[in-house]
């Protein structure tokens, strides 16, 4: 019966590690935006067509 | 003539406007002008052609193309570090506010601008706040090159004086997602430890783990008790140091009696402790917490004039050269240079060229003003037309405007009222408790000790307000939710409250009243023939007056050639057409004699073909759609107007508002501000609807101050409230809505105050036992948070919105 002490240990230490995951996402900004990322996953990547990137003259001097 | 709008209007493939005045095809495409088409060439040669097909149309119209000339004053250091937010040896960052972002083609542009400058390194979109980050090698390119890439693109990021006012705080409130986090985790655990507790069967097993796990309950709950339910009790001890009794007393109270109830238990081993409700209670109410505090990220409701000011201005020297310089720096007797569509930062006297000053944002009004040399035009305008030279005759912060702004309605602290209908309640329910505590008390002391201690805890346990305070948050924050389906957005829930108890409505007329883009236009005098309609057209195509459009617009057929055409400023307009000579203009340039002063009021054209006079046109306003069934539910308020126009429409608006509505026109800003500063110390609860930076005062001094705006991410003055005009017809259903909420939050108090009853009956006696506790209390929580989320869907429903 006192296996039961060891599975609370292990359930909380689990518990604890998806709190601390869970407050690692809040601090790395995932939750203050809950709308771009949902249409970013949506874009297809592209085919490299013809990879002449010219260096574009913006030199708007 | 419905037959030919149909025939081969084409829509333009980069901004989808109909190609109408300009058809060019390049590519197999048409495009409605030079600017969209070169941005396609643009992203064409950049293979970035999946913008178009992400979505159709994504485009921004280039026809306003300005000047990248303005930019200039990005290349001067001080501003550039005002502005950015991170600079190493490498790279800078920077967030641009981008309004003009609208669907996931621009997300995917604006993600991809490194294709288009090499520069820059990386650019990520908040689409909800429209800002996008970017990160770019300063060696490689700079802030200026950025930004006009940028505009070229047709995403001009908004830099404005209030970028330059210290670093930006608007980082995102994350301390509530953290508390509610801690609060859930402790919540489950706590939970499952107690479990044994609720059921019989289990007695074994908490004989044997009781302590154990009592124990390791107070250990989960003291993250609770420190972080996340702190809120709680430094609210509850503010309202005692202002001797006030706020609605975080009772659950302060509640909160730490069973904290330390729960303790006393543990350690002495006489019971499992209430750390399930404990946690449990934190939780929930940071639920509600949490939806009070959702305000809407994205719109800005305390901007004041320096987020709409520019951050610099063409100076000329003496020597004639121009030079870019900070508006702060603006000095009296500078000369400035103002473009077409640039702002007017300071007051400032004309000295060269034509002025035509749209001073929509100040006043609401559309038509643009005309300005003769040697006349001081107030900041806040905007250019339209050519560029002018000014002189500057008051710094910034002397300015007319700014010195609106600098009135004390605006530097005086809202206050928080206090009397809301949850602070009210909190007040007679503890004052209630602890009577009935106080009675157990007396009741029980004689008889049992033991027995007294166990009924005034339990009391107090119970009457923990759980049910009230968690009723307001969560109706009030669905009404929130509700109202920004219908487009009405709420600066916080507290204007929930202030909205039902509204008993005054002020309007104010150009603008709000009326559709600032549509004028009416009625000819009045000689029928004209078609050959004459198509001659004055023909002369009013040269124009760019805009009551010229107006006219031209209305007028249909082909324009002809023009011989001889002059425009006189401020006059009106000459041109010869097939011989005869046409004059379209003010009363005294054709000069007709205006007897009538009414007449005058009216913005009125006048047409004369070879001297003989035909007629004239007038512009009326256009009353907003539904205006009238609005009036009509809001006739049991008082209603007023306050107008900055002259008279003219007076007739009108008495038949739409009614006999008894006051009417002032005339008004200047700061008469606006005592008129419902008037009204407030006659006991009104008064709401103030208006839209231009005139109205500001206004808007600020009254209870609830609604700016009505045809886009949101616009600019619009400090409120309390934002509402997109094409909800204007929906404005009564919002106040009778808020009124029903009330109601709907009485009705939660008092399925709050059956569940009191019931347990005080209980806790007085002493027949508290945990179990009944246990599973009381969340589920008293519970109902109340589905039973306010079901009433105001329900509510809503019913009312339409």
């Amino acid at each position: 019966m006192y296996i039961i002490f060891l599975m609370i240990a292990v359930s909380v230490t689990v518990a604890g590690a998806f709190l601390g995951a869970f407050l690692w996402a809040v601090r790395s900004g995932q939750y203050d935006d809950d709308y771009t990322p949902a249409v970013r996953m949506l874009f297809d990547n592209e085919v490299p067509a013809k990879s002449s990137k010219k260096p574009k003259g913006e030199s708007a001097a | 003539m419905e037959a030919a709008l149909q025939t081969n209007v084409q829509t333009c493939y980069h901004c989808g406007d109909s190609c109408v005045d300009e058809l060019i095809i390049a590519d197999d495409k048409a495009f409605c002008c030079t600017g969209c088409k070169t941005v396609y060439e643009l992203l064409e040669e950049n293979n970035l052609c999946n913008y178009y097909n992400l979505e159709e149309n994504p485009g921004i119209s280039g026809k306003k193309s300005v000047s990248e000339a303005r930019f200039a004053y990005l290349d001067d250091a001080g501003v550039e570090a005002q502005l950015i937010r991170f600079k190493d040896d490498n790279i800078c960052k920077i967030t641009f506010y981008t309004p003009q972002m609208h669907c996931s083609s621009c997300i995917w542009l604006l993600e991809n601008l490194f294709k288009l400058n090499p520069g820059i390194s990386e650019s990520t979109v908040n689409f909800l706040r429209k800002e996008v980050s970017l990160t770019y090698f300063h060696q490689k390119t700079n802030l200026r090159e950025v930004v006009t890439l940028l505009a070229r693109i047709g995403y001009e990021p908004e830099i404005t004086l209030a970028d330059t006012d210290g670093k930006k705080t608007s980082k995102p409130n994350r301390a509530i997602i953290y508390k509610l986090g801690v609060a859930a985790f402790s919540f489950g655990n706590v939970m499952l430890l107690a479990f044994p507790d609720y059921l019989a069967v289990t007695e074994g097993l908490q004989r044997t783990f009781g302590s154990f796990f009592g124990y390791l309950s107070f250990l989960l709950a003291i993250p609770v008790f420190v972080y996340s339910a702190r809120g709680f009790f430094t609210s509850a001890l503010e309202g005692i140091k202002q001797r006030m009794v706020n609605i975080d007393l009772p659950i302060a109270t509640g909160l730490l009696a069973l904290f330390l109830v729960s303790i006393y238990q543990v350690t002495t081993g006489t019971g499992p402790g209430y750390f399930d409700s404990f946690t449990g209670l934190v939780f929930f109410m940071l639920i509600g917490k949490y939806f009070q505090q959702k305000t809407y990220d994205t719109l800005s409701f305390d901007r004041d004039y320096t987020s709409y000011f520019p951050v610099s201005v063409t100076v000329l020297k003496e020597n004639g050269e121009e030079e870019a310089v900070a508006v702060r720096n603006l000095k009296v007797g500078d000369r400035i240079r103002i473009r077409n569509q640039e702002l007017i930062p300071a007051d400032a006297i004309l000295l060269r060229g034509q002025a035509m000053i749209d001073y929509s944002f100040v006043s609401g009004e559309s038509e643009p003003v005309e300005k003769v040399m040697g006349e001081v035009i107030y900041a806040g305008g905007r250019q339209v037309g050519e560029s002018i030279e000014l002189e500057v005759v008051k710094e910034v912060s002397q300015g007319y405007l700014t010195q609106l702004w600098n009135d004390s309605v605006f530097s005086k602290n809202e206050e928080q009222s206090v009397s809301t209908y949850a602070n009210i309640a909190g007040k007679w329910f503890i004052i209630i408790t602890l009577i009935v505590a106080a009675g157990a008390l007396i009741y029980w002391v004689p008889r049992d000790m033991d027995m007294a201690m166990k009924a005034f805890i339990s009391v107090l346990i119970i009457a923990c307000p759980c049910a009230l305070s968690l009723a307001t948050p969560f109706v009030h924050g669905h009404t929130l939710r509700i109202f920004g389906k219908n487009k009405f957005y709420l600066k916080n829930t507290a204007v929930v409250e202030t909205l039902a108890k509204i008993d005054t409505v002020v309007f104010d007329k150009t603008g709000t009243l009326t559709e600032p883009s549509a004028a009416e236009l009625n000819y009045s005098g000689k029928a004209l023939t078609a050959a004459e309609e198509q001659s004055i057209r023909s002369v009013l195509s040269h124009s760019t007056h805009p009551l010229s459009q107006r006219i031209f617009q209305s007028l249909k057929g082909e324009t002809i050639a023009v011989q001889n055409f002059q425009e006189f400023t401020g006059k009106g307009l000459v041109g010869e057409v097939n011989g005869a000579i046409v004059r379209v203009g003010s009363a005294s340039y054709i000069g007709v004699n205006v007897n009538a002063v009414k007449d005058t009021l009216k913005t009125s054209v006048y047409v004369s073909v070879n001297g003989v006079i035909l007629g004239y046109y007038t512009f009326y306003n256009v009353y907003r759609q539904g205006l009238k069934d609005i009036l009509k539910d809001l006739s049991d308020k008082k209603l007023a107007v306050l107008s900055g126009d002259n008279n003219h429409e007076e007739a009108r608006l008495k038949e739409l508002l009614g006999r008894k509505a006051e009417l002032n026109f005339s008004q200047s800003p700061v008469q606006k501000l005592e008129y419902i500063q008037q009204l407030k110390n006659q006991h009104h609860q008064v709401m103030m609807v208006g839209d231009g930076l005139n109205d500001a005062g206004a808007l600020r001094q009254s209870d609830a101050g609604i700016a009505l705006t045809n886009s949101i991410t616009n600019f619009s003055p400090s409120c309390d409230a934002i509402l997109d005009a094409t909800a204007f017809d929906k404005l009564s259903k919002f106040l009778k809505f808020s009124k029903t909420t009330m109601t709907i939050i009485l009705a939660t108090f008092a399925v709050s105050l059956v569940y009191n009853v019931i347990g005080l009956t209980l806790a007085v006696q002493g027949l508290f036992s945990p179990i009944v506790s246990a599973i009381l209390m969340p589920i008293s929580s519970l109902s109340v948070i589905v039973f306010a989320t079901i009433a105001v869907n329900i509510a809503a429903k019913r009312a339409g919105l």
